[in-house]
């Protein structure tokens, strides 16, 4: 571990930031020991200040590393596990220490999100678990198709569980995201039997997710669940589109334009028809 | 503000706390410390017309910054700069008193009011940047045919000021306490209190544009960050760890007030109205509970947005949020600037 140990400066920076090939220094051994254990975990970035990402002002770690290809991505530098900043688990867990009470004031808590975290998924609940034996509310934002990889008690540590469902129509979800969506739904449910907390958060891409007879299962779905706590209606935009390019990655989304605030707000009615609370 | 002053203690002027009616202050500006690290590395040399402006010194020698050297240097610079501006501003309380004593404010005064002479200081983030990058990086020194130190090469990372990171955060409280430290070594015109403010309001603009290329990495005539702030998209994890650093700044020996500006657009505090308040409240909370002393919040509405796109010097700070997402607005190229307005203000 020692010699982990100094791969490791927490500098990651903002999301903002494209950012590649900075864990490619790490030994493929390592790598494959650090994902078995957990002790070590790769970071794209974090932030703090975050009040969009989970209840009340949040820190945000940004893991790298995820199976899905989503054509919408904002963080397309995150897909590539080797693309982050290799960071201890006790680094991570002192960095958080750190912001403790300020969260507590703040109503808020940690949220870690990505890439997909529990493609790390030892890394992400040991993580989760510390900032949670602090008295830090943790969330995990997840596309959900690993689910499975958290056992019942591992769930417990997690206070709430930001889901992405991103389409209902399985052709479509695997056109939109490259994987099926039953796993995700496998684990909406197993969520909903524990009785865990759950927001679900839905991108709105014009012509891409915006069938209004998917969105109405999503709606349905997430109702008939009984553990959603509310709904995120996210707007898609632009801010992605320049990593794509300099990733040379195929942006297929160049000539789509955000949805209009009067068709956020239908889709949000949706939900809200089904007795949820959107936004 | 309340163990210095106690409970009748309020902000009189723009940062400055006192005892209402039981005391005046003595004003004057700021001495600008990013010029001041450069006369003691060049000997007191100005750094733009090469003339001899401070004392004579010894300047730098060898291919790269030392920190220690540099810092004794610039110590003694401090030194200096500290007496011509006590004396500066005793000459000019002095002669206002004596041809335009303020005979009605005094008059709404209790008898024999405590005085405070309110120095300040321009440029902190830079100088504690630019210290930073000669301990943890390594700055190599570029000079003109004269000698004449006029640029830096900055090799390697090192810590900025605004990430909550102590080794950096540290040189910022030492050189609050440090100047103060200096000015208080000259007697004042009625024996004020000694007091200094970190408050630039505009004039980091202005100084930013009369100082040279900073061995931080700031070009020649780029503006200072204003008051405590951290630099211009140096503070890269958001308002909390930004706030984090600032509220280090040792208020004893910053009694004048300690300035922090912030800007969000409403969307950066929450996706809706409630959440926003909250948000905003628990914000402020956490800095003040961490010894925080002033934060100027501006949120911020899709004309200011259009506004920065123009003029970004005056929006240092402007972090926009959306789903997820954190941008430091000036640093966006303006066809990004233009996308996050059309997204953020959506329909408005």
């Amino acid at each position: 571990m020692s010699e982990m140990k100094q791969l490791v400066p927490l500098e990651a920076k903002s999301p903002f930031e494209l950012r590649v090939n900075l864990g490619e220094g790490m030994p493929e051994s390592d790598v494959r020991t650090a994902l078995a254990t957990g002790d070590v975990g790769f970071l794209h970035s974090f932030t703090t200040g975050s009040a969009v990402d989970g209840p009340g002002v949040r820190i945000v770690g940004w893991t790298t590393g995820c199976q899905f290809r989503c054509l919408y991505c904002h963080n397309p530098d995150t897909w590539t596990l080797s693309n982050g900043i290799p960071v201890t688990l006790a680094r991570a867990t002192e960095e958080l220490r750190k912001y403790r009470h300020g969260l507590k004031i703040m109503s808020g808590g940690f949220t870690l999100s990505g890439g997909e975290p529990l493609l790390q998924d030892r890394f992400a609940i040991k993580l989760l678990s510390a900032a949670k034996s602090m008295g830090i509310h943790t969330a995990l934002d997840t596309n959900g198709a690993l689910g499975s990889r958290l056992t019942d008690a591992e769930l417990e540590q997690i206070d709430l569980v930001l889901l992405d469902i991103k389409g209902w129509d399985p052709g479509r979800h695997r056109h939109l995201t490259g994987i099926d969506n039953a796993p995700v739904l496998d684990f909406a449910r197993r969520l909903a039997s524990r009785r865990r907390p759950v927001w679900v958060r839905f991108v709105l891409v014009p012509g891409l997710t915006d069938d209004e007879r998917d969105i109405a299962q999503i709606a349905r779905f997430s109702a008939g669940l009984g553990n959603v706590q509310r709904v995120d209606v996210l707007p898609f935009h632009q801010m992605g589109r320049f990593k794509w390019k300099e990733l040379k990655y195929n942006y297929t989304l160049d000539d789509v334009r955000p949805p209009s605030l009067e068709t956020v707000e239908k889709v949000c009615m949706q939900f809200r028809a089904e007795g949820l609370k959107a936004f | 503000m309340r163990s210095s002053l106690g409970d009748d203690g309020a902000v009189a002027c723009c940062v400055s706390p006192m005892l209402l009616g039981k005391q005046m202050q003595f004003f004057g500006a700021r001495a600008n410390l990013a010029k001041c690290l450069l006369y003691g590395i060049n000997g007191g040399r100005d750094e733009i017309t090469g003339e001899q402006v401070g004392p004579t010194t010894v300047a730098v020698a060898g291919e790269y910054l030392d920190f220690d050297d540099v810092v004794d240097k610039f110590e003694k610079m401090m030194g200096w700069l500290a007496g011509v501006y006590v004396n500066a501003m005793n000459i000019i309380h002095y002669m206002h008193d004596k041809y335009a004593y303020e005979r009605l404010e005094m008059a709404l005064h209790d008898y024999a009011p405590l005085r405070t002479m309110a120095f300040g200081m321009a440029g902190m983030s830079v100088v504690a940047d630019s210290l930073s990058a000669m301990r943890y990086a390594k700055v190599r020194i570029i000079r003109d045919k004269t000698g004449l130190v006029t640029d830096y090469q900055i090799e390697g990372d090192f810590p900025q000021f605004g990430n909550n990171d102590n080794r950096v955060d540290e040189i910022a409280s030492w050189l609050v306490s440090t100047f103060m430290n200096k000015l208080r070594k000259y007697p004042t015109y009625r024996n004020a209190v000694h007091t200094q403010s970190i408050l630039t309001i505009t004039s980091n603009v202005v100084y930013g544009k009369s100082t040279g290329n900073t061995p931080d990495g700031r070009r020649q005539g780029e503006p200072f960050a204003p008051g405590a702030n951290p630099m211009h998209g140096r503070d890269t994890h958001g308002i909390h760890v930004s706030a984090a650093s600032v509220a280090k700044i040792p208020f004893r020996d910053a009694a004048d007030g300690i300035s922090l500006t912030s800007t969000l657009v409403p969307e950066g505090l929450g996706r809706v109205t409630e959440d926003r308040v909250t948000n905003l409240r628990g914000m402020l909370d956490a800095f003040f509970g961490v010894t925080g002393y002033h934060m100027n919040v501006n949120v911020l509405n899709r004309d200011t947005l259009l506004d920065a796109v123009d003029h970004p010097e005056k929006y240092p700070n402007l972090t926009i949020r959306v789903s997820g997402y954190a941008v430091n607005f000036v640093r966006l190229t303006r066809e990004q600037q233009m996308d996050v307005i059309n997204r953020t203000f959506h329909g408005a």
